[in-house]
């Protein structure tokens, strides 16, 4: 229901060079729900099927971020000088949602962000723990999201996220193979399982489907693929046919 | 790249591009299953260096232990000079199933990822949920108790697998019969207190299932003792044995350095004497509050870490003897969230065909509370809804760190589950451990690093 | 299959009937394919507690070329088809084949794009085993559901009638689909 049911609304207007503008403290829409309960085939009799409800996800956070974060970011920043990169080109936003900091990035500069990450003395993110991909059918423009989770064994075990979009249309992310080997597996199931594709990967290829196999299947335009139940005469269709009053 | 499936193609796969459409975006060879990639190019690469070389595949098919694994081989002699593992043979598509199901439901799908561990899948999916919530501080202490007491048991269970399985396929088949036969006694704690043996959706979002049966503190208490025993009659028989220390000793070898460079956690990385436990280091679950030792190991080799999960395994005893003490001055205390709009409503009991809803429960909900009744009905069919958000949560499963990244669009299904599986991201080493080694070698150097399919295709 | 493919039905087919069936069912070798969940309790059942030895089948034998049963344990996802088509047929027959597990049997919970729903499509199966997985008891019952099988197993001439009859009878049988007002 989640993905079927979002409608595409244009999200917030958008810069040249896809980076997205957000107001400070707003909320992001990705996509709008329709009706209470679910019913997508005109069952709802209840009255609440005209609800109309944006689908929003935590924007960008204000300054003081809280506990570690504003050190964390400003020592970001400094690492960022030292390698010849502008924070604010860098970084886009900085979303802190319960109680874990999120930094999205610009994809171009997504590798000397991960260098600064890991070799900066006051950041030492030493451990990857991959890459996970999500889909945004409704997000126009910044549908593939690459999610990266950090680890600092040496500051505490602190955890930071690391988020960078890219479009549809032009699916390339740069690869951080380069700075945390440990991505090399986790950046091909991404690209076996969304389509990202990242430059400068050693080897891109499937890693979880058959090597010839259509398409990228945890997209959300990618249906499920089951196969109608049938059992003494009735039938269940697969999961993501099925009436749904969720 | 808009309908990934192409201008004319289907499910069903009457015709595609042996490429899947990817050549207008790769400059790179695509590697396909009927050749022309990979295995002719290793093949013509030898054959024109006039050496004798040869490319073996180990797998998918072989002794089931590690599950179906494809290692490519390429050998010099005995030798092996290139090591490459092939995975992908138990994807199951569990990630975009879940997306499906509501959020209680997805536990039963989380279980089965790495089906050697199915508690700590699902205490790393609901501790996010909670996270996502908001509500781990409102989470009952005797759940969080009940919960580390299966994660250990758990732990202790893999590991039985890990050096039974390890031991067999060096051909010690002993090992093997001894450990599973305390494993049946873990089981059957675990089957008296959730009711299944494995893949038990017993850690809901908010608690547990269910709380204790009355017996389960005395059994407990009487079998530890016994897998204490058993396990030190693995260790006489492996410790010091010469042919597990010819076998083990040195190989496998994987530094800090190495470690750190391929993200590896988990007893590989406490073998490489690196103290990282995500129990002591961000604990959950109340993790501070119990009395354990972090095993390390400086030998950075298989022997390492068969000492390492070994010393584990004494180690989740004594918390599962804490665990103990504390459920049995606890009883009585709920074991799910108090918010009756999270809590799944369930409650369980034996009746005369097994295991289901309790009739008192449902006497309860169909005769005395309308409340009830509702919470019943919209949670059961419709499901919590959970705000909008992602969230990371990290736990320290028996293999390494199991994270679970749960992406919320404020509904009642998952918009995006992600596992960062420890032996996805730890069987990555196999190539740098067994390249310059012997061919036996790669079963040890593999199973040293136990990786479990399940997890690792998802 | 052999000279007792040959024999002319009677009391000599009979006698030799009963003998193979009865040497066949109890040295059965099985091959290990264990793919999930499941494997582990059919690694189970081959520990102590549980006991395969008995039936003599704790020889699990990794090459298929000597085994003569597959059980196939746990989900069949669609890069693993082939393989199982393969060491199938890499087996030599007789050989029988258990489905254990509802993944196996039906694809189970998952019915999605990446597991083959149920491998009957791809194998002729004897035994279904559901479960989730299924208790290594059940295991163990399967097994001796398909030595029964074996046992009774018709040769030769008997074979060809046995076969015709079955045909018969399941055309003439009432589909599944149609099958109403049933409880269970």
């Amino acid at each position: 229901m989640s993905a079927s049911d979002l409608a595409e609304t244009p999200a917030t207007p958008e810069a040249a060079g896809g980076a997205r503008t957000v107001d400070l403290g707003m909320p992001i829409v990705i996509g709008e729900r329709h009706g209470m309960f679910g019913a997508t085939a005109g069952q709802d009799t209840t009255g609440y099927g005209g609800l109309v409800v944006p689908v929003v996800l935590p924007g960008a956070s204000e300054r003081p971020y809280g506990s570690w974060f504003d050190t964390c970011v400003d020592d970001l920043a400094r690492a960022l000088q030292e390698r010849g990169t502008a924070y604010d080109d860098a970084v886009e936003r900085i979303v802190v949602d319960r109680d874990e900091l999120t930094v999205v990035v610009a994809r171009e500069h997504l590798p000397v962000v991960a260098q600064a990450l890991r070799d900066d003395a006051a950041l030492r993110f030493e451990l990857c723990l991959g890459v996970s991909g999500v889909h945004y059918l409704g997000d126009t423009d910044n549908e593939l999201h690459a999610v990266y989770h950090f680890l600092s064994i040496t500051h505490d075990s602190r955890r930071i996220r690391v988020e960078v979009t890219c479009p549809d249309a032009d699916p390339h992310i740069p690869s951080i193979v380069a700075t945390y080997p440990a991505t090399t597996w986790h950046e091909r199931e991404t690209f076996d399982m969304f389509g990202i594709i990242f430059d400068g990967h050693p080897a891109l290829t499937r890693i979880l489907m058959p090597d010839d196999w259509p398409g990228h299947p945890q997209r959300k335009d990618y249906p499920l693929g089951g196969i109608p139940v049938e059992y003494k005469g009735a039938t269940v269709p697969p999961a993501d046919e099925r009436r749904a009053f969720n | 790249m808009t309908a990934d499936l192409g201008p004319d193609m289907t499910i069903e796969g009457a015709e595609h591009s042996a490429t899947g459409g990817a050549e207008e975006f790769l400059d790179s060879p695509v590697f396909t299953v009927s050749g022309a990639g990979d295995w002719d190019d290793l093949v013509d690469e030898a054959t024109s260096l006039h050496e004798e070389r040869i490319v073996v595949n180990m797998g998918p098919q072989h002794p089931s232990t590690h599950g179906v694994l494809r290692l490519i081989l390429e050998l010099d002699g005995e030798t092996v000079t290139e090591t490459r593992a092939g995975i992908g043979y138990l994807h199951t598509g569990i990630e975009k199933n879940m997306e499906y199901r509501t959020w209680v439901q997805g536990v039963t799908f989380c279980t089965r990822m790495d089906y050697l561990t199915p508690m700590f899948q699902e205490t790393a999916y609901c501790l996010a949920i909670e996270k996502l919530l908001g509500i781990t501080d409102a989470i009952p202490e005797r759940a969080s108790v009940i919960r580390v007491l299966m994660m250990e048991l758990t732990r202790i269970s893999s590991h039985l697998v890990c050096i039974g399985t390890g031991g067999m396929e060096m051909g010690a088949t002993t090992v093997m019969t001894v450990g599973f036969r305390e494993r049946e006694r873990i089981f059957q704690i675990i089957e008296m207190i959730t009711g299944l043996r494995m893949n038990n959706a017993f850690i809901r979002p908010g608690g547990v299932a269910q709380d204790l049966p009355p017996g389960a503190i005395d059994k407990i208490r009487e079998l530890v003792p016994e897998i204490r025993k058993g396990i030190r009659e693995i260790e006489l028989l492996v410790n010091e044995n010469p042919i597990v220390k010819g076998r083990m000793v040195g190989i496998g070898h994987l530094d800090l350095a190495g470690c750190m460079a391929l993200g590896i956690t988990g007893p590989v990385l406490r073998s490489a004497s690196l103290p990282h436990d995500l129990r002591k280091a961000t604990p959950y679950c109340g993790y501070e509050t119990y009395d354990f030792d972090v095993i390390t190991r400086d030998s950075a080799d298989a022997y390492g870490r068969l000492r390492i999960r070994l010393d584990e395994m004494y180690q989740s005893l004594r918390i599962v003897l804490q665990c103990a003490d504390r459920l049995e001055a606890s009883a009585g205390e709920p074991v799910m969230v108090g918010d009756k709009k999270v809590a799944w409503p369930a409650q369980l009991a034996i009746g005369s065909d097994g295991m289901g809803n309790s009739l008192d429960h449902i006497r309860t909900i169909m005769g005395e509370s309308m409340e009830d009744l509702i919470h019943h009905f919209k949670l059961v069919t419709e499901g919590f809804r959970v705000p909008a958000g992602q969230v990371y949560v990290g736990v320290e499963s028996a293999k390494g760190e199991l994270g679970c990244h749960l992406v919320s669009d404020g509904g009642t299904r998952p918009y995006r589950a992600h596992f960062r599986d420890p032996s996805f991201n730890n069987l990555q080493a196999t190539s740098i451990m067994c390249e310059g080694g012997q061919v036996a070698d790669v079963i040890v150097a593999v199973a040293s690093i136990d990786p479990v399919m399940g997890g690792v295709d998802r | 299959m052999g000279l007792e493919e040959k024999l002319p039905s009677g009391i000599l087919l009979t006698t030799v009937e009963l003998l193979a069936g009865y040497m066949r069912k109890a040295s059965i070798w099985p091959a290990t394919f264990g793919l999930a969940c499941c494997a582990i309790e059919m690694m189970a059942v081959g520990t102590p507690d549980y006991d395969i030895a008995r039936f003599g089948m704790e020889r699990f034998s990794a090459t298929p070329r000597q085994a003569d049963l597959m059980i196939v344990a746990g989900r069949v996802s669609q890069k693993m088809a082939p393989i199982v088509r393969q060491i199938y047929d890499q087996m030599p027959g007789p050989k029988w084949v258990i489905s254990m597990g509802v993944c196996a049997s039906s694809g189970g919970m998952f019915n999605n794009y990446a597991i083959v729903q149920g491998v009957d499509h791809i194998i002729p199966v004897d035994i279904y085993l559901p479960g989730c997985p299924p208790r290594p008891e059940m295991l163990l019952d399967a097994i001796i559901k398909l030595h029964e099988q074996i046992e009774s197993m018709p040769l030769g001439a008997n074979r060809i009638a046995a076969e015709h009859a079955a045909e018969k009878a399941a055309l003439a049988a009432v589909p599944t689909s149609q099958m109403k007002g049933l409880l269970a």
